[in-house]
């Protein structure tokens, strides 16, 4: 057994200044798995849309006759609020990803020494493929 | 004495299917975000392209191994959450037990929407 070192309660969350590198990334880690748990029960209540959808269920939108599934998704991309809490998601998505390579090693013993590094490394990629993504994400839409 | 801040215990069943489960997610979580954002768009979705995709069995497949993995990957690290902020006793089964089911009935109804888009239902 390794020796053992007290660095106290993460969950005391008043001590924020006194933390770690790996300890910002089980805080990061916990936030974003909330935030995509989370968004997966909302995904499937929008995507339940595609029950009615399947039965051939339409809806008018702009003197036009859409599927409910159609419309329903189309009507919220169109919403630039939908857009940037998109951008937002897959902020949060990458980073729980990277960061869960990172702890996967973690677990598998390797690269232990650099753990704070590769957690910068984490959020400097989670960064830069957010930041390449927004044109993506914010195609056809405006404010 | 706070040596390890997980409450899993490794070689545990639930570690063991936490990351196991982390792996399958890495995948097919980036690929899903890639097929759904660059190479299709999300806004361009309609059902009838939907319902194209999920035609293919291994697609559709995928999704389904996809929403169960997720759905336990997700509740069960919430469960793990919670446990490390102490929580006991008969609040914790009572969690355990709200958990279990809102996955079960998040599974169901992501089943009964995927055989809906494969035009099944």
């Amino acid at each position: 057994m390794s020796q053992s070192y007290n660095r106290g309660l993460v969950e005391d969350f008043g001590r924020w200044k006194e933390f770690s590198a790996g300890m910002w990334a089980w805080i990061f880690h916990k936030f974003t798995g909330w935030v995509l748990i989370g968004y997966l029960f909302t995904h499937i209540a929008v995507l339940s849309t595609s029950i009615d959808g399947a039965q051939g269920k339409t809806t008018m939108v702009g003197g036009e006759e859409l599927n409910v599934y159609t419309a329903t998704l189309q009507g919220l991309e169109g919403l630039f609020l939908i857009r940037l809490l998109e951008v937002g998601l897959l902020a949060v998505a990458v980073f729980h990803i990277l960061n869960g390579l990172r702890l996967l090693m973690v677990d598998l013993g390797v690269g232990l020494e650099a753990q704070d590094k590769s957690f910068y490394a984490s959020l400097i990629l989670t960064g830069a493929i957010t930041v390449a993504s927004v044109p993506t994400f914010l195609t056809g839409v405006t404010i | 004495m706070a040596e390890r801040y997980s409450s899993f215990t490794p070689g545990g069943t639930g570690w063991f299917l936490q990351r196991i489960t982390a792996a399958f997610l890495v995948v097919v979580l980036a690929f899903h975000f890639f097929l759904l954002h660059f190479v299709n768009h999300a806004y361009e979705v309609t059902f009838m392209g939907t319902q194209t995709r999920m035609q293919n069995v291994g697609y559709f497949l995928t999704m389904v191994l996809f929403l169960i993995t997720a759905a336990f990957h997700g509740v069960n690290g919430v469960y793990n959450a919670l446990v490390n902020q102490g929580l006991e006793g008969g609040r914790k089964k009572a969690v355990l037990a709200v958990l279990t089911l809102a996955s079960v009935a998040l599974v169901a109804q992501g089943i009964y929407v995927a055989l809906a888009m494969r035009g099944m239902i």
